[in-house]
């Protein structure tokens, strides 16, 4: 019992229960609502949403492809929350870093690792923004970033649209509302294969999955193993305190917006790169820099975690595709929805499950 | 002149859903609630509305008594945006969940949820919900013969719906529900020291549950308003407004009138954009393609330079985002 209890009590474990018990019941909320709006289908429809994703190399290829870039911009939400800061802007930062990724590719035909950082660097501007107005002006970084997002969506369309060669159109296709396809106008700027495709038998594989990991890697060392990253966390916990350690904190704030900035435009260069999706020139954001909220939640920011949620948002995502067309495949936006929301009622839980801890050995000490 | 009254009456049409989800978005924030979760709170505003309004479109029902079933269904807007809202509410004051980490669920929530109703309802891939055209309010609402002859009926008369004057009412009312009844008052200390407030007796949750409420109501009036204003029926997004209507409270200061200018002002913006080949005083930009975008991201980008500037002086309400614990008074 004692044993049990310790290894309950651990913070890690704490919070795996935590996110688990948010999973449950958001899945379960997704049973509910497939049974009520067709009864016929429901639980065929609910399997599919749980084994699609492993159900053939293909599905397979087709999660890690999508796991990558919500894995990056999990991380950029989850390193901004390490700071205290929410990082909302995380669909902005990528939106332009696909805009630097496929300018450089398309436009300039250059290659793929070049647009990559160019991505990268894209993001971190974006992110530098919101960064330096908390710090030198004390605006809220969630208004902040929400008018970037949009500024950032706009801009790129507008520039999208005024840049011939980067549209379908220029090279041989018929539509002009979307960016080239990568095959056709620049082979050396689609993310390598390595012989992966042929593996999993998928267009869709390529070294992006092991570029996300390698990166969830990194800001596990420095957030854990630096003096950089400890000074970033104690800035999360208590901004004066730090401050008052001398810590330079209004630093630490841009700094950490502009390398969460940067993460989230590498996703936008990674899932651009990937030679099979094309940027829509269209006027709502982008749904891949927001579920790195979900993802970075679902982890409680921990690195190494986001890779397992990462995983699994795009796991049930690829599931919740396969549903359709007897429902809309928007349920499972809802699923993940709720669980979001239900991630308030994790803390909740796990701070009763710690307060149930500490008083049973408080008990056990007065025996 | 029949193009100043186009533009100045699309203005004013779109300004109405900017305004009055801005309204709201002071209310929740005035009691201590940052809420950005009302952009899905207009979408369910506008979803239940919409089905109303659809349900009652008949010989019968809407199309004899347009006014009253066009006012009903801006009560079920009403009720569908409060109802929402108190999920954030829930969550950020009991729960003392992060405000803007739950508003973000109902943000993704809203839309998702929908499209599947909407499926449910309309059947596979019918994903636009039609208004009907009786909603409208022209001459034939009261017995005469619609048209749009003349500068005044073009400027009043081409989109004008019940949602306008009742947000005329709603503005003069919650000015002075805010700074001219003891309620209003009382929000207002919860959200600036919720601590001060409750030694005195007011209860800060109560408060805070009811700011979060009217801002509910009121976001899906403004749903509502803003599917009416855009024309080509509910499509489970309301592109945007929401968060364009929380630069509108931004930019008016946490305060009635000036949100009312802002509004304007934004709305005039986004008119401007689809208009600007016809007005020959401003920047044509002829060589640029898809200049729609110069207008729509203008106002996000005053918004910033004004949040910059002002920022040492802002009316932002002192204790917003800060979930209140009794505890720690």
């Amino acid at each position: 019992m004692h044993k049990v209890r310790g290894f309950i009590a651990k913070r890690g474990t704490i919070s795996l229960i935590g996110s688990l018990v948010s999973i449950i019941v958001g899945l379960l909320l997704g049973l509910l609502l497939l049974l009520y709006f067709n009864p016929t289908y429901a639980l065929g429809g609910f399997v599919k949403i749980l084994t699609t994703g492993f159900g053939s190399p293909e599905k397979f290829a087709k999660v890690l492809y999508q796991a990558a870039p919500l894995i990056l911009t999990g991380l950029s939400v989850g390193l901004a929350f390490k700071t205290g800061l929410f990082n909302i802007g995380a669909t902005g930062q990528y939106t332009v870093g696909a805009f630097v990724a496929l300018v450089l590719g398309i436009q300039f035909q250059m290659p793929w690792y070049i647009g990559l950082i160019g991505a990268a660097a894209g993001g971190a501007v974006w992110g530098f923004f919101p960064g330096i107005c908390k710090a030198l002006f004390n605006v809220n970084e969630v208004i902040t970033s929400i008018m970037f997002n949009w500024i950032g969506l706009f801009m790129t369309n507008l520039c999208f649209a005024n840049m011939p060669k980067m549209l379908a159109n220029y090279w041989g296709a018929t539509n002009a509302d979307r960016t080239a396809n990568l095959t056709r106008a620049n082979r050396s700027a689609v993310i390598p294969k390595m012989g992966l495709d042929g593996l999993f038998n998928s267009n869709y594989m390529n070294i992006s999955i092991f570029i996300a990991v390698l990166m969830a890697v990194a800001v596990y060392i420095v957030m854990q193993k630096t003096t950089f990253g400890y000074e970033l966390k104690a800035c999360g916990y208590n901004r004066d305190a730090s401050t008052y350690a001398g810590i330079n904190a209004k630093k630490n704030i841009v700094l950490s917006m502009v390398i969460a900035g940067a993460l989230a435009g590498l996703a936008g260069g990674i899932y651009y790169l990937s030679g099979t999706a094309q940027y829509t020139i269209v006027k709502s954001l982008l749904a891949m820099g927001f579920n790195g909220i979900p993802v970075a939640l679902l982890a409680t920011s921990n690195p190494v975690g986001i890779i397992f949620s990462g995983m699994f948002v795009s796991y049930i995502q690829v599931g919740g595709d396969s549903l359709q067309p007897e429902f809309a495949k928007e349920i499972i936006d809802i699923i993940i929805a709720a669980i979001i929301y239900l991630s308030a009622f994790a803390l909740l839980i796990r701070g009763l499950i710690s307060k149930w801890i500490s008083k049973k050995e408080r008990e056990e000490g007065e025996q | 002149m029949s193009i100043l009254a186009d533009i100045l009456g699309a203005t004013v049409m779109f300004a109405v859903p900017l305004l009055l989800v801005a309204l709201g978005g002071m209310f929740s924030e005035r009691s201590g609630i940052i809420n950005i979760a009302l952009e899905g709170i207009m979408i369910i505003g506008s979803l239940a509305s919409c089905l109303f309004l659809r349900a009652v479109n008949t010989e019968s029902l809407g199309v004899a008594h347009p006014v009253l079933f066009m006012f009903l269904a801006i009560l079920v807007a009403a009720v569908a945006g409060g109802v929402f809202s108190l999920l954030l509410a829930f969550a950020s004051i009991h729960l003392k969940a992060d405000q803007t980490i739950g508003g973000t669920a109902l943000n993704m929530l809203a839309p998702a949820l929908a499209i599947v109703i909407t499926w449910a309802v309309q059947g596979q891939g019918l994903t636009t919900i039609y208004i009907p055209t009786w909603t409208r309010i022209t001459q034939a609402t009261f017995g005469g013969v619609a048209s749009t002859d003349g500068f005044f009926a073009r400027l009043v008369l081409k989109n004008f719906y019940l949602t306008t004057p009742i947000a005329v009412i709603l503005l003069i009312a919650t000015a002075f529900v805010l700074y001219k009844t003891r309620f209003g008052l009382r929000l207002r200390s919860c959200g600036e020291h919720p601590q001060a407030a409750d030694s005195v007796g007011i209860n800060v949750y109560k408060m805070r549950y009811t700011g979060v409420f009217i801002s509910g109501i009121l976001g899906g009036i403004g749903g509502l308003a803003y599917t009416v204003a855009a024309g080509s029926g509910f499509q489970s997004m309301v592109a945007g407004y929401g968060f364009l209507a929380l630069a509108v409270m931004i930019f008016g200061n946490w305060k009635p009138l000036p949100i009312l200018g802002a509004s304007i002002f934004f709305a005039f913006f986004k008119i401007i954009g689809s208009y600007s080949s016809s007005i020959p005083f401003i920047p044509q930009f002829n060589s640029v393609k898809s200049k729609e975008y110069i207008y729509l991201m203008l106002p996000y980008v005053v918004t910033m330079v004004v949040l910059i500037l002002t920022s040492k002086k802002s009316a932002a309400p002192k204790a917003e985002g800060i979930p209140y614990n009794k505890s720690q008074r």
